[in-house]
């Protein structure tokens, strides 16, 4: 397993566009956290976002893991491209050539979506821990590592995201279709959701939450209305927006499900193609 | 002797071509092998297969005796396909690292390879800055990182300048000294003729000829003669004669007689003075190898 990471970080070490991407999408995962330290001064009103309780423990496990999540596009440009590129430049008919098997060359790719996921997670982890030990209203150890399931979730969320990634870029072979194809996808699912809103109406998030992208983003639910402030705003004007915001363990399974498929399928098409 | 590599009625269909047909040929230690065949032959399809990049339709392959999976046999073996394929952003160090890391052999013998192949002073320069000649010697160099016990060719000169195809020939013959297995794909034929011992003919993925080089042109030698005098009493010498199979009677009264034993011309001259032939011409020739190829190659059409 080394030493197909080995193989893997020597490739993406020496390529200046996949560092680029890697180092921007850290840095952003840092000021999304960030952007909420932010004073915004209109009017005479104060708004200051760390005042309001946004990092509050454990509320702020569920609002970094959730804005993090959106910016992991720039990572999927570094895998889809990794992928892809094999192909333009031909580098994978050399790689089995040299001794590398099918199964490695997959393996190879997917233990890297691993890294890079499990590096977001820890990331996310640690920049969230500070920020709110700062200014969280609440810092007992129970209070603090209450809620960690989000980050399971937010691990979980960008393997199966970057797994369907890899998938694309090794059936479609070219980086920018392979995004493109994505894209469609995203716009595909939400076709079928309109649809089945349309044709059937009760049972739409129960056929909806075994499609890829909608069960990843089911794993982290938007947190904002769960925000006491937002809340309180809501109850003054008649509107109950309690839902439930846990993860939910089906929902991981579901995920998990698809991430196998997509990496099989990755190696089962690669088994079938002559290059 | 110890064999490398067996090919076993191996079958490979596109579609409705039939690229490879029913192959088989032995690869044994120490020869240097050149696979001959027209464009589209079917060469590069079967050296895909051994490859492991190319799925066969049907048949056996099998490396070292099968002791082991192609990928383990494959970091044994150094090859070089039709067009070098590296990492245009890595340099030329850098690809062969990455190389050795997948061969899992140490990184020592990097910098000798890159002198054997007159690169080591561009060793820092990126793959995409190469010019065709110094990316298939970066190509040759990085096959021999492992010392691999034999090595694959296909078209190794294919493309290059008069001055590239020496460099690369000299280099391939200096490997071929030392003892290395080599599989040569090419359809330059003096190519195979200056540096293969055995070759293997193919033509629309068929088997034409398995042999020595020198067989295939030693083969069948022809004699060039003429006479001033009887022409029909030396077209009936030459047709009781033991060991000439055909003749062929030219436009300008030279006849042609194909052999299929090694006769010496002062035999034939004796046999024919003793029965009053005078000759006033006659050359013994052996075809080159184009020749037999094309023979081979358009007789079974």
């Amino acid at each position: 397993m080394f030493r197909l990471l080995n193989i893997e970080f020597h490739k993406l070490k020496h390529s200046k566009a996949s560092k680029v991407l890697i180092i921007t999408y850290f840095i952003l995962l840092t000021s999304t956290a960030l952007i909420a330290t932010i004073n915004f001064d209109f009017a005479q009103v104060q708004f200051h976002l760390a005042e309001m309780g946004v990092f509050n423990f454990p509320y702020i496990w569920h609002l970094s893991t959730y804005l993090s999540s959106a910016i992991k596009f720039f990572l999927l440009l570094v895998i889809v491209s990794m992928m892809a590129n094999e192909y333009s430049n031909k580098t994978l008919k050399q790689n089995l050539i040299d001794g590398l098997s099918k199964k490695e060359f997959v393996l190879s790719k997917f233990y890297t979506v691993i890294i890079f996921s499990l590096a977001s997670t820890i990331f996310v982890f640690f920049v969230s821990l500070i920020l709110g030990l700062i200014y969280s209203d609440f810092t007992e150890i129970a209070v603090i590592f209450s809620d960690l399931e989000y980050m399971l979730a937010f691990f979980i969320k960008l393997v199966g995201f970057f797994s369907f990634g890899l998938f694309l870029g090794i059936l479609i072979k070219r980086s920018a279709f392979a995004i493109g194809a994505m894209i469609m996808w995203f716009m595909f699912e939400s076709f079928i959701k309109g649809m089945l809103h349309w044709k059937l109406k009760g049972s739409v998030d129960f056929i909806m939450q075994f499609l890829p992208l909608e069960s990843m983003s089911n794993l982290i639910k938007e947190p904002f209305t769960r925000f006491s402030a937002v809340k309180s705003i809501a109850k003054q004007i008649g509107e109950d927006l309690s839902k439930d915001y846990t993860v939910h363990f089906f929902n991981i399974i579901i995920v998990i499900v698809w991430t196998i498929i997509f990496v099989y399928l990755s190696y089962w098409l690669l088994k079938q193609r002559d290059l | 002797m110890e064999t490398i590599l067996v090919l076993k009625n191996l079958d490979k269909k596109y579609g409705s071509i039939h690229a490879v047909n029913d192959l088989s040929f032995e690869i044994k230690k120490g020869n240097v092998y050149g696979i001959l065949g027209p464009n589209g032959s079917g060469k590069s399809t079967t050296l895909g297969i051994i490859l492991n990049v190319v799925n066969k339709t049907s048949g056996e392959f099998s490396w070292f005796n099968g002791t082991k999976s192609t990928h383990e046999a494959l970091k044994k073996v150094g090859a070089i396909i039709e067009r070098p394929n590296f990492y245009p952003y890595m340099t030329a160090k850098q690809n062969l690292k990455l190389v050795c890391k997948i061969k899992e052999v140490s990184t020592q013998n990097i910098d000798d390879k890159l002198k054997a192949v007159n690169l080591f002073h561009r060793r820092d320069s990126k793959f995409s800055t190469f010019s065709l000649g110094m990316k298939q010697r970066l190509a040759i160099a990085s096959a021999l990182l492992n010392d691999p016990e034999v090595l694959l060719l296909d078209e190794p000169t294919n493309g290059l300048d008069p001055q590239g195809i020496h460099e690369i020939r000299e280099i391939i013959k200096t490997i071929a000294i030392n003892g290395t297995t080599i599989l040569l794909a090419s359809h330059l034929l003096d190519e195979v003729e200056k540096v293969c011992s055995h070759v293997v003919v193919i033509r629309n993925g068929v088997k034409l000829y398995e042999g020595r080089t020198e067989e295939m042109t030693a083969s069948n030698g022809f004699f060039d003669l003429k006479t001033e005098g009887n022409q029909d009493k030396l077209e009936s010498l030459l047709e009781n004669f033991e060991g000439i199979y055909s003749i062929k009677k030219e436009a300008d009264g030279k006849f042609i007689a194909i052999l299929n034993r090694d006769i010496s011309a002062a035999e034939l001259n004796a046999y024919l003075f003793q029965n009053n032939v005078v000759l006033s011409h006659l050359v013994k020739r052996k075809p080159s190898l184009e020749q037999q190829f094309l023979t081979l190659t358009n007789s079974k059409s």
